[in-house]
């Protein structure tokens, strides 16, 4: 778990441009600076490709902050 | 992951940051205004990146979902507060092709295009009125296909009526400077996502998928780019291992890897073709290179470079760094350098351009030639904004040759078909720059070869120097192009006959007569060293079936056969007889092609 909020950090970076930006799984786009819906869309696709996985539809949706992701990430990678 | 130009994961990321530095650069702005049916804010933020790249800022309008047509034509306060000056219609087949029946008319086709279009064309007036330039990509069918195949066909197949829209759509944009097309079908040729997206449709409101939408960005920032003069104008090539493989320097001219040979030569030179198009369409070729400038320059000599000498408007072959000569380059062309886009196969020579002269564009070209015009395409650094005069010119010769090909497209026989291939061939004794090619040819080719005799690079060498040997390389071309060198005979003098120890040609120019031209060579050739006769050896293989006739034909006579292998047949040179050839104009060497 932690491995992967760590690999999240440099998305969250790049994508927000925000260089020194750390995120912690209670965060979520109303903790976030900038994490509006046109972010969204480009994070999802950078996880996505990072993590090589694919949320389908409706698993983002249910989503309350970045640990459950976290969480989504980690069973698609094991499962 | 192919390498490229436009890699979407890494951009993705580096999207921000990339926007942010270059609008600090940014030398112009732009106002524009994205209407359509669908979200259209990731794609405005594409295109902030691409245009970034060309030095221009955008400034975006975003209209309402799905109000297009009323935002240009009946509510149009908010858009003309605005001012465009570009107009991106984002629209796609969802938004453009009401299913018809399947079983429509042809008539109910055109009356559904001619209603669309109808539209389309009030949404470009009232645009063109603001003042803005219209951009509209062409459709893709949509992604489902009930109809099967019948839907590139029938009236009322989706892909048909796609097909038919997109044609009216380019007599639209041929009829009003203000309306432009976004080429989708070339867009939609890259990349390797697929073009739609069901799911970012159902969470974002965009039918393209991420990439899709990425590169259509980057297609429409070239239109843009272009409205606003800033095309790139030159092409600044490196020479080893970018325009031909190999190093000139070490391996000489006739070592460099350029040609039809080998899939690496094809590769080469389907680049350098490539940058002959982009030649003969006026953009500006130039040679940046660290060799000597003579040995540089030899590399074009080599008679498969599809690029001369005088294709470059500059050439720099010398062992300055590569961006003092881009910069004497620039000075000499009375160009700046921000209409540069400078190719080279190293990373490091490009690192350092790109450091030194961020304004150059340096395509992150691989290292594979296979991907090399593609790389240097996907950047759409030179997209042209109209048809230019050279091009009207060019246009006119090939209306005058379609003519002729026109008269020419039935054959009353198989003579009249040789006679319109306009055949030219180049014939003459081994010369080293085709010693390669000799030997490969000699070791691949199976079916039309007498002996399949093989021989090494190095016996091939030594024959080409021996004055009992008679040898011979023929190359053919015709209009369709340079066919290379196809044909090899060599020979060697016994006592007063020339034993053939090895004649081959390649499949690929069959029947065509060639073998009657490299004979009437070689008589002369028999003629010449004092031979009164030629000796044919065919040795049977399970492969040449197809030559076991070839002596016969040429009037030789079976003659017992000594110790050596094979079948052999003789031709009395003694006798006069007249050329065999009839099709094909052979050239000295040098004159060809």
């Amino acid at each position: 778990m932690d491995n992967i909020l760590e690999r999240l950090q440099p998305i969250f970076q790049d994508v927000l441009d925000q260089p020194g930006l750390q995120v912690s799984a209670e965060d979520s786009g109303q903790t976030v600076a900038g994490w509006d819906s046109l972010a969204h869309i480009s994070l999802v696709a950078a996880i996505e490709h990072e993590f090589k996985v694919r949320f389908a539809l409706g698993e983002l949706e249910e989503l309350k902050n970045l640990g459950d992701m976290i969480a989504l990430i980690q069973t698609k990678r094991t499962g | 992951m192919l390498s490229s130009e436009l890699n979407y994961p890494e951009l993705l990321r580096k999207r921000s940051g990339q926007i942010r530095m270059l609008r600090e650069q940014a030398t112009l702005s732009v106002r524009v205004a994205f209407l359509g049916g669908a979200t259209t804010q990731e794609l405005g933020t594409w295109l902030d990146l691409f245009l970034g790249k060309s030095g221009i800022q955008t400034i975006g309008y975003h209209g309402d979902f799905g109000r297009y047509f009323e935002e240009a034509t009946l509510d149009t306060e908010r858009l003309r507060e605005f001012a465009p000056q570009v107009v991106f219609l984002n629209l796609g087949a969802r938004d453009l092709i009401q299913a018809l029946p399947p079983a429509a008319t042809a008539a109910d086709l055109e009356q559904a295009v001619g209603g669309t279009l109808g539209r389309i064309r009030d949404v470009c007036d009232a645009l063109a009125q603001m003042g803005a330039v219209v951009i509209i990509p062409t459709i893709v069918p949509p992604p489902m296909h009930a109809l099967g195949n019948l839907s590139a066909w029938v009236p009322g197949g989706a892909s048909l009526h796609a097909a038919l829209l997109n044609v009216r759509l380019a007599e639209l944009a041929q009829q009003s400077a203000q309306v432009r097309l976004l080429d989708t079908q070339a867009v939609l040729s890259t990349g390797s996502e697929p073009w739609y997206s069901a799911e970012r449709w159902f969470r974002y409101k965009i039918w393209r998928s991420g990439e899709a939408e990425m590169r259509t960005a980057a297609s429409l920032a070239s239109i843009v780019g272009a409205l606003f003069g800033r095309t790139r104008k030159v092409l600044v090539l490196d020479l080893d291992n970018t325009l031909w493989g190999g190093v000139i320097g070490d391996d000489g001219v006739d070592r460099i890897v350029i040609g039809r040979e080998t899939p690496r030569a094809e590769a080469y030179t389907a680049f350098q073709e490539y940058c002959l198009t982009l030649r003969r369409r006026g953009v500006l070729l130039a040679v940046c290179s660290k060799n000597d400038e003579a040995v540089a320059r030899s590399g074009f000599d080599h008679p498969d470079s599809v690029l001369k000498v005088s294709d470059f408007a500059a050439f720099r072959a010398n062992w300055n760094p590569k961006s003092e000569n881009l910069v004497s380059i620039a000075t000499e062309l009375r160009l700046g350098l921000d209409s540069f886009v400078f190719v080279d196969d190293n990373p490091a020579e490009r690192h350092l351009v790109a450091q030194q002269l961020p304004m150059v564009a340096v395509p992150e070209l691989g290292s594979d030639p296979s991907d090399y015009a593609r790389i240097t395409d996907e950047g759409r650094y030179f997209e042209p904004i109209s048809i230019s005069d050279e091009d009207v010119q060019r246009a006119a010769l090939y209306a005058a040759n379609a003519v002729r090909s026109s008269t020419e497209s039935a054959f009353a026989n198989y003579d009249e078909y040789l006679q319109s291939l306009e055949m030219m061939a180049e014939i003459d004794a081994f010369q080293p720059v085709y010693l390669e090619r000799i030997a490969q040819l000699i070791n691949k080719t199976n079916q039309f070869n007498l002996t399949t005799r093989r021989y090494t690079l190095a016996e091939v060498e030594q024959m080409a120097g021996r004055t009992d040997h008679v040898t011979l390389y023929g190359r053919l071309a015709d209009r369709f192009g340079d066919n290379g060198l196809v044909s090899i005979i060599v020979g060697r003098v016994v006592e007063q006959t020339l034993l053939v120890e090895l004649w081959l040609m390649s499949c690929r120019v069959l029947k065509r007569g060639f073998e009657h031209a490299m004979f009437d060579a070689l008589v002369d050739r028999a003629h010449a060293v004092g031979c009164r006769s030629i000796t044919g050896v065919f040795i049977p293989s399970e492969k040449n079936g197809m030559v076991s006739d070839h002596y016969a034909s040429l009037g030789f006579r079976s003659v017992p056969s000594d110790s050596t292998p094979g079948q052999q047949w003789q031709y009395d040179l003694s006798s006069a007889s007249s050329p065999l050839n009839q099709f094909i104009q052979v050239k000295p060497r040098g004159q060809y092609s």
